[in-house]
């Protein structure tokens, strides 16, 4: 007899809506939502948050999605499992204990993820990072986090302790949906690996939520996907054998079937034949869809091969300032001015500022700018100057902006709606510690 | 002539400074055009990519799909490059005016 469980995505991103989540949770069914909110950046953005600006570690929007999500409906809530505890998952904790007692949920029951900040063993470990091939002591900006990619382990600890809600840090986006399908299934994690394929492709398939239902997707003339105002996130029918159906709520907008589940099944995947987790290395190689109904797609074929014995870890370091300015020109000659404002500019920054030109990038938004350099400029009735760049003190950061805001009465004609910004730049980078390097816990709290 | 518009849905994505560009045929018959006359140094050249980097393609024809891995188009990445777009989401729509011989 086959067991089926049903696991829902509730966010995609950090930014992601939050009412497709509720509505999931009040009328999918789910036994499982999750809500994967961490990127690259993302995780050390919330490490710099935490540690300069006195600010909130964990994911700024983590007690509104449980609040919409725990929220007491007919029937049983979804147990919650999610990555926003970013930085900072033991506050996060605290946090998603205090709202489930403003709800009324007293002993709900809380877990959080610990041991993916890895700060001391890298500094300890001394890797070599990728981008730059030398070890990390040798690298000159300083190190503001390190956040190691774990899987699914101490999630499905979690879960077989009980808890109905767990945050972890820097989990893995689809271990967060694969320890679920663990826990419920009894699932080896080593030996099963054809096993952990297939429910690693349900998570890369759920992971960035929308995504899979029309988001990104849709193209008024080639690809119209009808209700994106109202996005009904998907959610999988996963069975003991690691058969999974996507689906989504048939009274929102979007829409599910083999053209978005192929995109989605792409989607970031550099080597379809090896999506390196830290639970398995999936083969999405021999995948095929089937559409079995409106917006119901079968997924079938992923297979796998052992997971690596080293844990990918995401550095940040502190990357100096980012300096922008932007200026309008519209009309007869707008490209040509836009131009000519670009080169005073650029002159200025360099003859008295002393910023270095290579440090500069020069976007002329409407000209198809956003293609670099593998596009011609093209005639355009309304131009965007945009200039940008990363430097290493605030002050020059600041002329850049400053500089573009002086075009008004210094540069040419008709230049209009200036403006200027200046922000802290955090520098991504990547090693790889060993798995033994890397200790998880979990910690049970009780609302 | 046909442009990939008319064969092809195409959906971008970025690791480090590496270009990921999935292209999905519409059909069996576009799949196979494609396969015949969208190289990897085809898509390389679209998008610029350097000389002394190389472009690949995989093909994945359970999907009627293949993957381009397009490597330092996105100059650093989405925290190493100040572009609006570090992330790349906006080069799919680069291919779609791509003609191919067909």
């Amino acid at each position: 007899m086959n067991k089926t469980i049903r696991l829902g995505a509730g966010a995609g991103f950090a930014g992601d809506r939050i009412d497709p989540a509720a509505k999931l949770a009040a009328h999918a069914g789910l036994d499982y939502l999750v809500f994967e909110v961490l990127g690259e950046r993302t995780i050390a953005a919330a490490n710099s948050r935490k540690i300069s600006h006195n600010s909130v570690g964990f994911d700024p929007l983590l007690q509104r999605r449980l609040e919409a999500s725990l929220k007491p409906h007919k029937g049983k809530s979804p147990k919650i499992i999610t990555n926003g505890g970013a930085a900072d998952p033991r506050s996060a904790g605290q946090a998603a204990v205090e709202t489930a007692r403003r709800l009324g949920l007293d002993g709900l029951l809380v877990a959080t993820v610990l041991g993916d900040d890895v700060r001391d063993v890298v500094r300890e470990i001394d890797p070599v990072v990728w981008e730059s091939g030398t070890v990390l002591s040798n690298e000159t900006a300083e190190l503001v986090s390190a956040n190691a990619y774990i899987g699914s382990a101490p999630i499905v600890e979690a879960l077989d302790e009980g808890a109905q809600v767990v945050i972890g840090g820097r989990i893995a986006d689809p271990a967060l949906y694969l320890a679920p399908m663990i826990h419920e299934f009894g699932w080896a994690t080593e030996g099963a690996e054809d096993l952990l394929g297939k429910g690693t492709m349900v998570g890369h398939l759920l992971e960035c939520a929308g995504q899979l239902t029309g988001g990104y997707f849709a193209d008024p003339v080639t690809k119209p996907v009808p209700g994106l105002a109202d996005l009904g996130f998907p959610f999988a029918d996963v069975a003991n054998d690691g058969e999974a159906v996507f689906s989504k709520l048939s009274d929102t907008g979007g829409v599910l079937n083999c053209r978005t589940a192929t995109e989605q099944l792409l989607y970031e995947v550099g080597d379809p034949a090896r999506y390196v987790t830290p639970d398995v290395t999936a083969d999405f190689t021999n995948v095929r869809f089937k559409q079995t109904g409106t917006d119901q797609v079968h997924a079938t074929g992923a297979t796998g091969t052992a997971r690596p014995d080293e844990l990918k870890v995401t550095l940040g370091f502190k990357g100096g300032w980012l300096g922008e300015g932007q200026i309008s020109y519209a009309g007869t000659r707008a490209t040509e001015r836009a131009k000519l404002a670009s080169e005073i500019v650029l002159e200025r920054l360099h003859e008295v500022h002393g910023i270095n030109t290579e440090d500069l990038s020069v976007e002329l938004i409407g000209t198809g700018a956003a293609f670099r350099d593998a596009s011609p400029t093209v005639q355009s009735p309304e131009v965007r100057l945009r200039i940008a760049g990363r430097v290493d003190d605030q002050v020059s950061a600041d002329a850049i902006g400053w500089e573009v805001e002086a075009l008004y009465t210094n540069g040419p004609a008709g230049g209009g709606g200036a403006r200027r910004s200046v922000s802290d730049v955090l520098a991504v980078r990547s090693c790889t510690v060993p798995r033994s390097a890397v200790t998880t816990r979990v910690e049970v709290l009780e609302a | 002539m046909a442009v990939i518009d008319d064969l092809a849905d195409v959906r971008t994505g970025d690791k480090g400074d590496t270009l990921i560009v999935a292209v999905v045929a519409r059909d069996d018959a576009a799949y196979r055009l494609l396969e015949t006359h969208l190289s990897a140094e085809a898509v390389g050249e679209r998008y610029a990519v350097a000389a002394n980097k190389t472009p690949t393609r995989t093909l994945m024809p359970n999907v009627n799909a293949m993957v381009f891995n397009l490597p330092g188009v996105l100059g650093g990445g989405v925290t190493g490059s100040p572009v609006l777009d570090g992330h790349g989401k906006c080069l799919s729509y680069h291919l779609l005016d791509l003609e191919l011989p067909a």
